[in-house]
């Protein structure tokens, strides 16, 4: 495949914490590559190293060992400063907990990574304005995140990952503090966006509802990769999984 | 979305935060939080007031006195304009509760905020860019409490004064200490109430610099995992 196709690719990624004495191995030789375009959705129980690997390819965390290429750089030998490029403007970061700026509203919360990355007002408030309309909240801009309800919240997210018009979105349990019907909405707002804009989204996520749209998932375990199943294979599977992981 | 396209994958280190932005945000931050705000200010306003109060208490007392003396006799040069010893420890004493309420005050600002420091750390904020809003928010905050405080501890020294002279203080207001004390050192009212408004405001950067260089350096990713 041609490296252009790669998004990111991490290579032998080990992690350790140390917790007092203890030496916990988070991650312990993870092989992957992510495609540019493809919806991923990384999977497994917690405490099975997913999150840990999500930040390793969100540019969040560096490994212990092995290494970490994202458009083929390699994370470890960046500055602190293009590390914060690369966040501000090839990533985008959709959290479980939703993470808005409370002391903003949504059109600000929306157009803070575009002040980082040097947009002038007037380019900030256009393209905050589309990218609401376009997770359709395009008439709530100027509420803050306390008036407005979860789904709302994780939409708002959603527009501000898209600010800078990046290469990857990570989505981190996304749909963790929302019902079904709202988590549902949401993963297929992902998906729609993942297939208009062309964007690579990467969850992490033991979510099922999630299996219906991803290209492909990564089955993670005790810090390895277990199994990375296509979609096609998903489909087959769908009803077993879902025993396995309840 | 073509306004941000980039011509090659090359990394480019450019990253802001213009100054008009960051002064916004952090004043943004001050009036959501506005009750929040209000108790960080008065905890410098009441350490200002009280140093204030010392110093040009002392200042308006022997202006008061030096004008009773000069018409009795010519003691008036004994009137005594510096600080007495057990008022310096007052005055050291006022900075010390100043520094560590405002050092409390920022500290738990800060904490409490580590989620949205890790949340703008994510977005692509550089460590500089937390410690700017930070030091602005609390040197914004410093500077009102400071100037309040300034004006309410010159106030209780007047009261004060006023208690003890009785009306005899209205007669020294045209000679009124303004700007130097009766031995002409720089130790009147508005000298004064100038140093408190710098102390206050030194003091709260000087408070709030340690807990936001010390968020400013966390990972996003710890930032964000702190429970508060």
């Amino acid at each position: 495949m041609a490296a252009n196709d790669i998004v990111v690719s991490a290579i032998g990624v080990h992690k350790e914490y140390r917790m007092g004495s203890e030496v916990v191995h988070a991650l312990d030789g993870i092989d992957l590559d992510i495609r540019r375009g493809e919806y991923l959705s990384l999977m497994g129980p917690s405490g099975s190293g997913k999150s840990t690997l999500f930040n390793m390819v969100g540019a969040l965390d560096q490994p212990t060992k092995g290494d970490v290429f994202i458009e083929g750089e390699n994370m470890a030998q960046l500055t602190m400063e293009q590390l914060a490029w690369i966040r501000c403007n090839r990533m985008g970061y959709i959290f479980q907990s939703f993470n808005l700026l409370i002391v903003m509203t949504a059109l600000e919360n929306v157009t803070l990574p575009m002040i980082f990355a040097g947009l002038s007002p007037k380019q900030r408030e256009e393209r905050g304005k589309e990218l609401l309309s376009i997770v359709g909240l395009g008439d709530r801009w100027s509420h803050r995140p306390t008036e407005l309800s979860g789904g709302q919240q994780q939409r708002v997210a959603i527009a501000r990952a898209l600010a800078n018009d990046p290469d990857i979105v990570l989505a981190d349990e996304p749909t963790a503090n929302l019902d079904t019907k709202t988590g549902r909405e949401i993963i297929n707002l992902l998906k729609e966006l993942n297939e208009s804009q062309n964007v690579t989204v990467v969850s992490a996520t033991h979510d099922l509802k999630m299996l219906d749209v991803s290209d492909r998932v990564v089955y993670i375990r005790d810090g390895k990769v277990e199994q990375i199943r296509d979609r096609d294979e998903i489909d087959i599977h769908v009803g077993s999984l879902a025993g396995e992981h309840e | 979305m073509e306004q941000q396209a980039q011509s090659d994958s090359a990394i480019r280190s450019q990253i802001r935060l213009p100054f008009s932005e960051a002064v916004r945000i952090s004043f943004q931050s001050l009036k959501i939080r506005f009750w929040r705000s209000i108790i960080t200010t008065l905890g410098i306003l009441f350490g200002i007031a009280f140093l204030v109060a010392v110093i040009s208490g002392n200042t308006i007392e022997a202006a008061v006195q030096a004008d009773e003396t000069q018409t009795v006799d010519s003691l008036a040069q004994e009137a005594e304009p510096t600080i007495p010893p057990h008022q310096v420890w007052l005055v050291i004493m006022s900075l010390i509760v100043c520094v560590v309420g405002i050092s409390n005050a920022m500290l738990m600002s800060v904490t409490e905020r580590f989620r949205e420091i890790g949340t703008m750390k994510c977005l692509g904020a550089l460590d500089r860019f937390v410690v700017l809003l930070f030091l602005l928010e609390s040197s914004l905050q410093g500077l009102a409490g400071a100037i309040a405080g300034s004006i309410v501890g010159t106030l209780f020294a007047l009261l004060v004064n006023l208690r003890a002279a009785g009306w005899s203080l209205w007669r020294v207001f045209y000679q009124f200490p303004w700007f130097t004390d009766v031995n002409g050192a720089p130790l009147g009212v508005a000298p004064v109430i100038l140093l408190g408004c710098l102390v206050g405001m030194a003091l709260a950067v000087v408070g709030a610099a340690g807990p936001a260089f010390r968020a400013a350096k966390m990972p996003p990713v710890e930032a964000m995992r702190v429970e508060v």
